[in-house]
């Protein structure tokens, strides 16, 4: 018998006992499975260039693509707002689906609701659904904004946001002068990256629009759809502040996603103040730390009248710099001694361990904005990005990651995904092995498929806990990134080391 | 001192109500109640929708098709079907273990879908669907089957699934099941596990494949998901005491499984509200009694053991014993160590459609008490069950809102909060120890004798860490 009082055994123990690897090997009778040779035979094709051929010759079939939807980004943009409570209109399913997919990820509460239509709405329309979905929600946990995005449902049968909130307010749902920004965020288009953008930009149209600008001397800060937010909202707040910079950070959910446990459960928490975002129309510029996720937000600002500037994720001494000297440029103030103090510990620090990056191979996915960082971080290190895949790539993205990698002699060897998912990194990384690949949690299968090791730095990280409260931008963010790089490059060399050569205590 | 409970909980009842406008407090009222003893049932309304923008910790029948009944069929493609996201969000994080190897023989471990573009939507998804399935054909050759998990643009579109299967079917002779589980029909998951159920009826039983040798002492296991290894751990006890165990429905199952299954001698039924359905169809249409059993907890394992050998001839019955009492050591030294830790410690429980009153007697069993009671899909008949296994006064909530869920824990301060990942930070964050109740908390099983240790073992860690005592900071007090 396996399990005893004095030392009770997991499941990940239990069930390599003989007890149970008879019965599952007994099993395989009624489930008429493939003989283990055949089984081998075919994982063997699916590792082979024939395979990869027939892999992306396909155009109907996704496989464990690296995106998620467009509501899931509108959720977390939204829960940056001060008191702002996330509502989904349309299917409930799927806001069950946001909030779990961020307390995977984050360990903490994840507000928003759902208007709950169900086969009724669907013939009818929402309208009801909108107008005693505002009035409960408003009552119950009263926020000081309600953020409304959309589901596909609601999508396809074509229902009316600004209507429908409208309607509600004159049927005395919630007070006139409540703010009930929206976005229509159809998960058939584009990805998360979409919906986050969406979701800015729809907010910013709640606050700016009609009101006249009169230009100041801050800037806007945004940081786009960023499982890092906590740990990099904080980093980049602490650099302006170092700067003396007067700015406004566009939807910041780093509290909210990291309150104590004190006995209390604060659902709102921080949060860019309201009067701050109508504030923020008359900053001098508005600088966006992911381009690609902000895009039609950037846009917007920049209709407005203001200066746009769009980065890719600042890791790396290179894109922290360009991050610093246009916040520089365009408030006036210098860089301090503090800032480039830590800039040269950096330096240091990439001098120290150069010798183990130099000419690694790396593959990249996730993000559209986030493989443009990494892959600059690795350029800028001596490292070699080999396989670079975006499942939610956008118009343009291709394009100007080219001119990245062309920049540097280290991104000769490297091709551009665009639109392609995990199945097809499997067949990259089969055929064509990387040291390291970078990606989220899925990647782990990535991991044990092809012996790749995987670095995580993405969305989500499910298993592993506490990334998010590290920062991944910025001197002190990059620090981070090259730690994470560097323990996995030394546990793999020790891993590796075969007798007598390698295992060493010093490296 | 049980109706001084009974009129404080109404009371706290009355006090979240308030809060809620008249419309929705109404509604509500009819899904929250203080159970006093001797009522056949919680006295509560069940299966009914939710309320707009109160935050409904339910999901929806793609859920309840995809995630619970279907996915867990290991050597079968699921194909979400629709825009990525729901597949997205279901991918890898039930904890349904299954063997094989990912993407060469099981696609448990995948996220598949047809990733609809607005061109889908607008021109309709059927071609798309058709040239998918001959590339998983091509790419998962293995593979012995398909389902096609229906998201909401399906249904609205107008798009014809079951043609396409149909078709697809024929020309490349595998098993090819349209599933309509769009996530707007019904109410939660649960007409999502009907709708599946439904399925497996139409696309897989009804064909009658199955040509085995069978045995005097054929059973299936039906509703359980393997969650951390579940069914494995219950599969063994029953093969011990000599029956022998055809197909698991669906955790680590197989759709040779499900095929055998309509020849077996008696169903095990774990999870009524999710399998309830095909039961049901076996035993009119096959003749197969079902029986319902409950394997949390040695006194409900016990119990469960003599009632399916009671099924069966002297051989089984014996077996049972011999079971039973191979065990008892075990479970007394279990006990002995942890409910000296665990005694009168009270429960809020507020699960799925079966785990809340399921998992009672595991708790009792170590000197627990259930104070409160929920379930998220449940039906009147789940509600009638319940009121067995409860006592005067136990709160009880259907499909409760975060807001009330919250308030009521507030107030009752239970030792424990039993629920799910949407639910465990709040109550962590307010002091108050949790296990997650749908996965396990990434630990597990909990089915079985085995199960029982560490599920004892999981309580005593959640309600005795030393964590709790430093949500204050000292100089505060």
């Amino acid at each position: 018998m396996p399990q005893n009082a004095d030392n009770i055994l997991d499941h990940n123990e239990l069930f390599n006992q003989p007890e149970y690897l008879a019965l599952r090997e007994a099993k395989r009778v009624f489930e008429d499975a493939r003989p283990v040779a055949e089984v081998k035979n075919i994982e063997d094709w699916t590792k082979s260039w024939e395979y990869r051929e027939m892999n992306f010759k396909r155009e109907a079939l996704t496989v464990n693509p690296a995106k998620a939807c467009q509501p899931l980004g509108a959720v977390l943009c939204a829960a940056g707002f001060e008191g702002t409570l996330p509502y989904g209109h349309g299917s409930q399913g799927c806001i069950a689906y946001f909030r779990s997919h961020f307390n995977r990820h984050f360990k903490e509460p994840s507000s928003c609701v759902s208007d709950s239509m169900t086969e009724d709405a669907a013939v009818f329309g929402g309208l009801n659904n909108m107008v005693d979905g505002l009035a409960n929600a408003y009552n119950l946990y009263k926020p000081k904004m309600i953020a409304v995005s959309t589901t596909c449902m609601a999508e396809v049968i074509g229902d009316d946001l600004d209507s429908f909130i409208k309607t509600a307010k004159t049927k005395g749902s919630i007070p006139e002068d409540f703010s009930v920004p929206f976005a229509h965020t159809p998960s058939f288009v584009g990805s998360h990256v979409t919906g986050y953008d969406n979701m800015m930009k729809g907010v910013l149209t709640h606050f700016w629009e009609g009101q006249e600008r009169k230009e100041g001397a801050g800037i806007n800060v945004m940081g786009g759809f960023d499982g890092y937010c906590v740990g990099n909202n904080r980093e980049i707040k602490r650099m302006l502040g170092l700067m003396g910079v007067e700015y406004t950070l566009l939807s910041d959910p780093s509290d909210v996603f990291d309150t104590p446990a004190n006995g209390e459960f604060q659902m709102f928490n921080g949060g860019t103040k309201l009067d701050d975002v109508k504030a923020a129309l008359n900053a001098k510029a508005t600088v966006s730390l992911q381009g690609y996720s902000t895009d039609k937000s950037c846009d917007y600002a920049a209709a407005k009248g203001q200066e746009v500037v769009k980065l890719h994720c600042p890791i790396g001494i290179t894109a922290t710099d360009k991050f610093l000297m246009e916040v520089s440029r365009i408030t006036g103030k210098a860089i301090p001694a503090e800032l480039e103090l830590e800039r040269g510990r950096l330096v240091d620090a990439l001098a120290d361990s150069q010798a183990y990056l130099h000419g690694k191979k790396f593959a990249v996915y996730g993000d559209p904005d986030m493989v443009y960082g990494l892959t600059a971080f690795l350029l800028e290190i001596g490292a070699e990005p080999t396989h670079l895949l975006c499942s939610s790539a956008p118009k343009g993205w291709e394009e100007t990651m080219q001119a990245l990698l062309d920049s540097s002699p280290f991104g000769k060897e490297a091709k551009l995904y665009p639109g392609k998912d995990l199945w097809h990194m499997r067949s990259l990384l089969a055929t064509e092995p990387a040291d390291f690949v970078f990606g989220n949690t899925h990647g782990k299968q990535l991991e044990q498929d092809t012996g790749v090791p995987l670095i995580r730095v993405g969305f989500p990280i499910f298993d592993r806990h506490h990334h998010h409260r590290y920062p991944i931008w910025g001197y002190q963010g990059s620090l981070n990134v090259l730690v994470k790089v560097l323990d996995k490059i030394f546990d793999e060399l020790d891993r590796n080391s075969i007798n007598g050569v390698s295992f060493e205590f010093v490296r | 001192m049980s109706s001084d409970i009974v009129a404080q909980n109404k009371a706290l009842i009355e006090e979240v109500l308030a809060v809620y406008p008249e419309k929705a407090a109404k509604k509500r009222a009819k899904h929250l109640n203080v159970y006093e003893e001797g009522k056949p049932d919680c006295g509560v309304k069940s299966n009914i929708k939710s309320l707009p923008g109160v935050m409904t910790i339910r999901g929806c029948a793609y859920a309840g098709a995809k995630g619970v009944v279907w996915g867990p069929i290991k050597d079968m493609v699921h194909v979400s079907h629709g825009p990525v996201g729901c597949g997205q969000y279901s991918w890898g994080t039930r904890r349904n273990y299954a063997g094989g190897k990912n993407g060469v023989d099981s696609w448990v471990g995948m996220q598949i879908t047809s990733d609809f573009q607005e061109k889908d939507i607008v021109f309709g998804g059927d071609k798309k669907l058709d040239k998918m399935l001959d590339e998983i054909n091509t790419l998962f050759p293995l593979s012995r089957g398909i389902s096609i998990m229906s998201e909401c643009p399906i249904g609205l579109i107008g798009d014809d699934i079951e043609a396409v299967a149909k078709k697809k079917g024929k020309e490349c002779g595998k098993t090819i099941v349209p599933v309509r589980c769009e996530g707007f029909r019904g109410v939660s998951q649960s007409l999502g596990h009907h709708i599946a159920n439904d399925m497996v009826r139409d696309w897989v039983l009804d064909k009658g494949k199955a040509t085995h040798e069978t045995g005097p002492y054929d059973v299936a296991i039906i509703g359980d998901y393997n969650i951390g290894g579940d069914a494995w751990s219950s599969r063994i006890l029953l093969e011990e005491m000599g029956l022998r165990v055809v197909a698991q429905w669906s955790g680590d199952g197989t759709l040779a499984e499900m095929e055998k299954t309509p020849k077996v001698k008696l169903n095990l039924l774990h999870c009524y509200r999710s399998m309830n359905y095909i039961s049901r169809h076996m035993e009119e249409k096959y003749g197969i009694p079902w029986v319902e059993y409950n394997f949390f907890g040695p006194s409900k394992i016990a119990a469960s053991l003599r009632e399916i050998a009671s099924h069966f001839d002297d051989t089984i019955k014996e077996g049972a014993e011999r079971v039973i009492a191979k065990y008892q050591p075990m479970v007394d030294a279990v006990i002995a160590k942890f409910k000296p830790r665990l005694d009168k410690k009270t429960v809020m429980l507020y699960v799925g459609g079966l785990r809340p009153r399921h998992t009672i007697g595991a708790y009792e069993d170590l000197g627990m008490e259930v104070v409160g009671v929920g379930y998220e899909f449940a039906h009147n008949d789940d509600y009638q069950r319940t009121a067995k296994d409860i006592k005067e006064g136990t709160l009880i909530y259907d499909d409760v809102s975060g807001f009330e869920l919250e308030k009521f824990a507030e107030k009752i301060q239970p030792d424990l909060v039993g629920s799910g990942i949407k639910e465990k930070y709040i109550f962590q964050k307010m002091g108050i120890p949790f296990r997650q109740m749908h996965s396990w908390d990434y630990s597990g099983p909990y089915h079985g004798y085995d199960g029982f240790a560490i599920f004892a073992r999981d309580m005593d860690m959640a309600i005795n860490s030393p964590v709790w005592k430093m949500t204050k900071a000292p100089w505060n007090k």
